[in-house]
């Protein structure tokens, strides 16, 4: 179909998926921490914004709920947390070289492209108005990997780590409306767990490596010399 | 279902009342006494089903049959004897590694949440609760393999963090998917996730998307079984961390993650009409398997040695269930079960032998025969069992497996058999100066307590002698549930 055959609040959903994703790009390209905490806040917020639109455009009140959990969750209290300990791990303003950083974009690129090929059977299927969202929410998923692949700090990852939550709320979210409450409160309750412990983890890291480089901890392999 | 409920409760109040214990030596034996009521309500709960069938709860929240209750069981057995093994090795650890109060603390808070944890896993009956489990059994139990707090430890634990977080979260793309097609079929949306209304309406779902799904959810729950290429995180994990996690992450955990692939291969199955999901389990459990053999001869961990094997053994389970038809799927149950009492009763051993030799170094530990008799023939007598010598119950499920195999894939025997071999070749040149030889200066006797060991290896044994036959028709309906026929 179209862009210009479909309704207006379809067209204004598929710009907010556009939106979230377009955050990820950015994810994949920021070098320095705080700009990157602020980038996985923001992609909370349009994620948030999405999910409100959508309850909006097809009148299922409890995404509302979702909606919330996600303002407050990822947008909030979890880039909240990250601000804080960067500053508390005095890495605030740490800049982090990404290695080959057009590469890692051509590489992005692709994975979106692929996306779409993956959910070719999904969409055929679907008749929702979100429909259309489906890859764009696979393509967040994959680019949460991609940044988690690519960084070496401990807290790029978290944030790659928490992204691909993102995208997996994002995809229950555009393609069946949001799992049912108890499945979703669960995930949440997970989410916001793995948090907290994310954060006792830089202490410990901290304390027995001297710093966050996750290429420091080369310690186990298989055989040593 | 006062039962099941008391299954959940009991760990559940266990996390708080053992974050409030600061007394070390109380609190080891609180945690020996949380887990042995929770063994004896999953023995009522056993007895119940076996009284009278599958049980629903009325809110369709939990479901028990054959095939988990046995599971509960399990859990809540090898649950108490690690929790009797725990306490004079923790406090044991306290004296030699300055371990603080606060971290013991968190030590048995965190491993009544993970039982907490697998037994929620084990019993719920929504698909999407069964991940929350599996993920909270994950975060219950990563603060504990970093609990020596060495660089190699921290290191452990982030690469379990990191590649079981990301690793699940494909087995949760897995859920959504298998929401989005059940969603059209059920009635109610929030039934679309409830086990028993997915493998009722597992004819109608759209193939195409459920073997998208399976693929996520192998892929996903398969890193928790620690499926090879998917298995890094776990040598690392069981080496670094306290024995005790070893015992129970190798006995306990990587059952509950195949649990839930099986308890998916049913519904997609049913949807599918082919044998595809049984070809993927075979196939990454036939490379597991190999792999995994292979990996034993390079060890020189002894812990790391024997997680090799867990891998070796959790391979077998999944190519058993992915032959799938009676005589496999029973003889993989009965992998499971005797893996597991055998792996933990090992790892305890172990435990023992490095705190006997000061080192987890294969090549430092040396004659434990003679520093220690009840634990060098303990080893010994495990490792025989693990490698799958008659009669020990390990041998009889191997065997039924590879009846199994000659039946319906005569050629994937020979492959089988070199493994087996392969596998029960590097155990032993590392196992046999560490038992026998002259002990090194300086190696000195700890306080331990076999008695659990011995009765699971105990176990093991009558099940390779005779299963008893309350088990064995246990087995036989839990069979019939997975595979649709009896194995006899």
């Amino acid at each position: 179909m179209e862009f210009t055959q479909l309704s207006l609040y379809d067209q204004a959903i598929l710009l907010l998926a556009a939106i979230v994703l377009f955050t990820s790009f950015i994810m994949l390209a920021q070098p320095r921490i705080v700009p990157l905490i602020h980038a996985f806040a923001w992609q909370g917020v349009w994620l948030a914004v999405t999910t409100a639109l959508v309850a909006y455009v097809t009148d299922h009140p409890h995404l509302y709920i979702s909606a919330g959990m996600t303002l407050a969750l990822k947008a909030l209290l979890i880039p909240w947390m990250l601000h804080r300990l960067a500053v508390r791990l005095n890495i605030h303003r740490d800049i982090e070289a990404v290695r080959y950083p057009s590469m890692t974009l051509l590489a992005g690129a692709s994975l979106v492209v692929f996306s779409y090929y993956v959910a070719i059977p999904i969409v055929q299927l679907s008749e929702l108005v979100t429909r259309n969202a489906i890859a764009i929410s696979i393509a967040v998923i994959l680019l949460g990997m991609l940044l988690m692949i690519t960084r070496k700090k401990a807290i790029s990852q978290v944030i790659g780590f928490m992204s691909i939550e993102n995208g997996l709320f994002f995809s229950a979210m555009v393609s069946t409306f949001g799992m049912p409450m108890v499945v979703e409160l669960g995930v949440a309750f997970d989410v916001l767990v793995a948090a907290v412990l994310f954060g006792v983890f830089f202490f410990q890291m901290r304390e027995s490596i001297d710093s966050l480089d996750v290429d420091r901890l080369n310690r186990l392999r298989e055989v040593d010399e | 279902m006062t039962a099941v409920w008391l299954v959940l409760l009991i760990p559940l109040a266990g996390i708080g009342v053992m974050a409030l214990i600061g007394h070390l030596r109380a609190a080891g034996w609180v945690n020996v006494a949380l887990s042995a009521v929770s063994f004896a309500v999953s023995v009522w709960l056993a007895l119940i089903v076996y009284a009278d069938g599958p049980l629903l709860s009325p809110s369709r929240m939990l479901y028990i049959d054959a095939f988990n209750v046995y599971l509960v069981t399990l859990t809540a057995f090898v649950g108490l004897t690690t929790a009797i093994f725990s306490r004079p090795y923790m406090q044991h650890e306290v004296e030699t590694r300055q371990i603080g109060k606060g971290r013991m603390r968190l030590y048995h808070s965190m491993y009544q949440g993970f039982m907490f944890a697998m037994q929620a896993a084990l019993t719920t009956n929504n698909v999407g609760i069964l991940w929350v489990a599996m993920e909270g059994a994950t975060l219950a139990t990563v603060l504990l393999v970093s609990l020596y707090r060495t660089p190699e430890a921290v290191e452990a634990a982030w690469k379990y963090f990191v590649l079981c977080g990301v690793g699940i979260a494909q087995a949760l793309f897995g859920t959504v998917l298998l929401f989005f097609a059940a969603e059209r079929e059920v009635p109610t949306r929030d039934d679309a996730l409830l086990w028993n209304v997915l493998y009722d309406s597992a004819a109608h779902l759209e193939p195409t998307v459920l073997t998208l799904a399976f693929v996520f959810l192998l892929v996903g729950y398969g890193t928790k079984v620690g499926l090879v290429p998917l298995h890094n995180w776990l040598p690392d994990a069981h080496s670094e961390g306290p024995t005790p996690m070893s015992a129970i992450l190798s006995g306990l955990l990587l059952n509950v993650a195949l649990y839930a692939l099986v308890r998916v291969k049913m519904i997609v199955d049913g949807a599918l009409q082919s044998g595809l999901a049984g070809y993927l389990m075979m196939g990454f459990g036939l490379l597991s398997f190999m792999v995994a053999g292979l990996f034993l001869h390079r060890q020189r961990d002894i812990k790391r040695m024997f997680s090799y094997s867990s891998i070796e053994h959790m391979g077998l389970m999944t190519f058993a269930f992915g032959i799938g038809g009676p005589i496999a799927t029973f003889g993989a149950l009965l992998h499971m079960t005797v893996h597991s009492l055998t792996k933990s009763a090992i790892f305890v051993t172990v435990g023992h032998a490095a705190q006997i030799a000061g080192t987890q170094s294969i090549e430092k530990i040396r004659g434990l025969i003679r520093t220690q008799p009840t634990v060098g023939w303990g080893l010994l007598i495990g490792t025989v069992a693990i490698a799958g010598f008659p009669p020990f119950g390990v041998f009889t499920s191997e065997f039924l497996v590879l009846i199994a195999t000659m039946k319906s894939w005569p050629w994937l025997t020979v492959p089988l058999l070199v493994g087996l071999a392969i596998a029960f070749a590097g155990l032993f040149r590392h196992i046999h100066p560490m038992v026998y030889g002259d002990p090194p200066e300086g190696q000195v006797p700890v306080r331990a307590n076999m008695l659990p060991v011995m009765i699971q290896l105990g176990f093991v044994l009558w099940l390779g002698i005779a299963v008893p036959v309350f088990l064995s028709k246990w087995f036989e309906q839990a069979t019939v549930l997975i595979s649709g026929s009896s194995p006899l």
